[in-house]
């Protein structure tokens, strides 16, 4: 179901059936689910969703992969804590909330071009590596810092403002708020992916010695993108400070930003429902995996599903649910697909070519 | 020309500088601007020291990098598991010295294990291994966090390497005119004798023997050397058991020198990245003036900013990205 809405992803608001169930499903889901669902499970993927789509955007797209945006998304909230209202006592200037939180976004998107005017010049592995040195030094950074960050012990108190006679925080309204966050988000990928900046950006991941001798800056089309993923994880922050309430150097550790990594890939860098379709599968896993194993065991469980989906299916469960898809109906076009899924393929996209 | 003699007179006044700072006993007016001398001499030493260790495990992750383009997230991990496994078997025979040779060897092994079960079924491509570290890494901690809990290990400083020596700095007199000298913990200078001696040995294989010759030419052109009948595969198994042997070694005299718990994977992994970004990826000559440049940033950022220290670090990364995007030594 949600593999056929991103296999028809070329036609976003178009008439296939299956995306029509799923947007029925979506809006309906909080009617039959209980809360625990809606708010734990529903929302929850929603956020973590919408952050590992602003990686799946820079590495699927960019072949950036920045294991930064879980710094960008926590440095939102952050500045939530700080510039807003909280309890601990530590700086909560208590800005109103609409101030706050535009701030809050901004400021992670000028800390994603940051990251990305220092990281662009490089390719490869070197982002990784850098973005995720820095994302380390942020967390060893706000766990020292006592003055402005509270250090080890972070903010509490961190509360959605009551708006138009709801409170936010609620289950439901806070899951409707966060689909709609999500699938704004989602369109916006889907339609930039196709703006000539979009397209720019593909080639650049392509090939940039082509797009560069073309007249066309590389450097900017990266460092640009850097800023649009830094509006969505900082968007995504500020969902995720509503939804914990709180905000501690655990949400920026290694841990976290290494799971919006395995996210995204488990989901899938090919397309913009890949990152959400990994949120659900890594929140059922982490609530559920309980029942099967000892709750400590959870990493060794996540980490040999990043493993084997790593090994044997590189474009994750979307690039699963094309192959069982294209074996099913066209058992005659396999070699077609073959190509297709060559070419779409992020790793021979990306890799940088040693020169 | 004149560029060069500037740079070289910079460096000499630098040297002397910092050779006053040592050896001279500080007026008042500098212990009132920047403290007392013996915390900046110890500061040096922890930062040197530190600069040794933190080449020691930086070292294995440049030369694995520099000849197979492969880089190996789990040196971290290796690390920490080499630290576990040498206090174990320190443990149980007595000796410290067996430990670190079983470190070695153990987590070399590991390395050959990974190198042909994972690196060499996905040659070429870079950020797919890379990926695949990550997850070996995740799954590794969580492993050695059910073995060895989130205790805290403390190895026992080995036989004839305990206690202070004496060192020929004086950090104030006193009014009564003895000179007060600054003592320094003898294993921290055995560490820094070890990273030396490491450094030097891995400059001679590099540089002086046979396959040292064949690793520099599997760095400059590895199907070339392959063309000319050179085992490569041989030769990377060889490379890798080393790099990762080392980390298994810095574990444990690491360790010996600091502590072993979790989470040290991280900041070791943390040190190797910004060591060898800073120094030049595939640079041993580079991971060592990085490895020095980081643990001198982080002992001073501590001992004179702490809620900052960690900036300090992060601005010479950045400094360097911004002037060298390959690194100090790094080519391209």
């Amino acid at each position: 179901m949600f593999g056929a809405a991103g296999k028809s992803s070329a036609y976003p608001l178009g008439i296939n059936p299956a995306i029509l169930l799923v947007a029925v499903f979506l809006l309906g889901y909080p009617l039959f689910a209980s809360d625990f669902f809606t708010f734990q499970i529903g929302a929850y993927s929603l956020i973590l969703g919408t952050i590992a789509l602003s990686l799946t955007m820079l590495a699927g797209y960019g072949g950036m992969v920045s294991l930064a945006q879980m710094t960008v998304a926590g440095f939102a909230a952050y500045v939530m804590a700080i510039l807003g209202t909280n309890s601990v006592g530590v700086m909560g200037l208590g800005w109103p909330w609409w101030l706050t939180a535009a701030i809050a976004i901004l400021g992670a998107a000028l800390l994603s071009t940051f990251i990305g005017a220092i990281s662009a010049r490089t390719e490869g592995i070197y982002t990784i590596m850098i973005t995720l040195a820095i994302a380390v030094a942020f967390f060893y950074f706000v766990r020292q810092n006592y003055v402005i960050f509270n250090g080890f012990t972070g903010f509490a108190g961190i509360e959605p403002p009551t708006l138009f006679g709801v409170y936010w925080r609620d289950p439901m309204p806070f899951y409707y708020l966060c689909l709609a966050v999500a699938a704004f988000f989602y369109f916006a990928v889907l339609y930039g992916s196709r703006s000539s900046f979009g397209l720019g950006l593909q080639a650049v991941r392509d090939n940039p010695r082509r797009v560069r001798a073309l007249g066309i800056n590389v450097f900017s089309h990266r460092v640009v993108a850097y800023f649009y993923a830094g509006a969505i994880a900082g968007t995504a922050g500020v969902l995720l400070v509503w939804f914990n309430g709180r905000v501690s150097p655990g949400l920026v550790g290694v841990d976290m930003v290494i799971d919006i990594l395995v996210i995204a890939v488990i989901g899938g860098l090919g397309a913009p429902i890949g990152p959400f379709l990994g949120a659900v599968a890594f929140v059922l896993l982490e609530n559920f995996a309980i029942d099967l194993i000892d709750r400590e065991r959870f990493n060794t469980v996540i980490g040999l599903a990043f493993l084997l989906i790593v090994l044997f299916s590189p474009d994750g469960m979307l690039g699963l649910w094309r192959r069982a898809e294209s074996r099913i109906r066209l058992p005659r076009a396999n070699a077609l697909w073959g190509a297709r899924a060559n070419r779409d393929d992020w790793h021979s996209a990306s890799s940088p070519k040693r020169m | 020309m004149q560029r060069r003699t500037l740079v070289v007179l910079g460096v000499v006044l630098f040297a002397a500088a910092l050779l006053w700072l040592i050896f001279a006993v500080w007026p008042d007016w500098l212990i009132d601007a920047i403290g007392r001398k013996k915390t900046f001499v110890t500061t040096l030493l922890n930062g040197v020291t530190l600069g040794g260790l933190y080449f020691l495990v930086a070292s294995g992750f440049t030369l694995v990098f520099g000849l197979m383009r492969n880089v190996n997230l789990a040196h971290g991990s290796m690390y920490l598991l080499g630290g576990y496994i040498g206090y174990e078997v320190a443990e149980a025979t007595g000796s410290w010295f067996f430990g670190l040779a079983v470190a070695f060897l153990v987590i070399a092994v590991s390395g050959i294990l990974l190198q042909v079960a994972i690196f060499r079924r996905m040659e070429g491509d870079e950020l797919r291994q890379t990926l695949v570290t990550i997850g070996i890494s995740i799954i590794a901690a969580d492993l050695m966090l059910a073995v060895w809990t989130g205790t805290t290990y403390q190895f026992d400083t080995p036989e004839g390497l305990y206690g202070a020596v004496v060192l020929p700095v004086i950090s104030v007199i006193k009014s009564s005119g003895a000179p007060v000298f600054i003592k320094y913990p003898m294993y921290r200078l055995t560490v820094l004798g070890v990273a030396v001696a490491v450094g030097i040995g891995l400059w001679v294989f590099l540089n002086r023997t046979r396959v040292g010759m064949m690793v520099r030419a599997g760095v400059n052109d590895r199907e070339m050397l392959a063309a000319s009948g050179v085992n490569v595969q041989l030769v990377f198994a060889l490379v890798f058991a080393i790099g990762a042997g080392l980390a298994g070694f810095a574990g444990v005299v690491g360790g010996t020198a600091l502590s072993i718990a979790p989470g040290e994977d991280i900041r070791y992994l943390l040190a190797s990245l910004v060591v060898v970004i800073v120094g030049g990826l595939g640079s041993v000559t580079g991971a060592a003036i990085g490895a020095l440049l980081i643990g001198l940033a982080e002992q001073f950022g501590l001992a004179y900013f702490p809620t900052y220290a960690v900036v300090l670090t992060f601005v010479i990364m950045v400094g360097v990205l911004a002037i060298r995007p390959q690194g100090i030594m790094g080519t391209r």
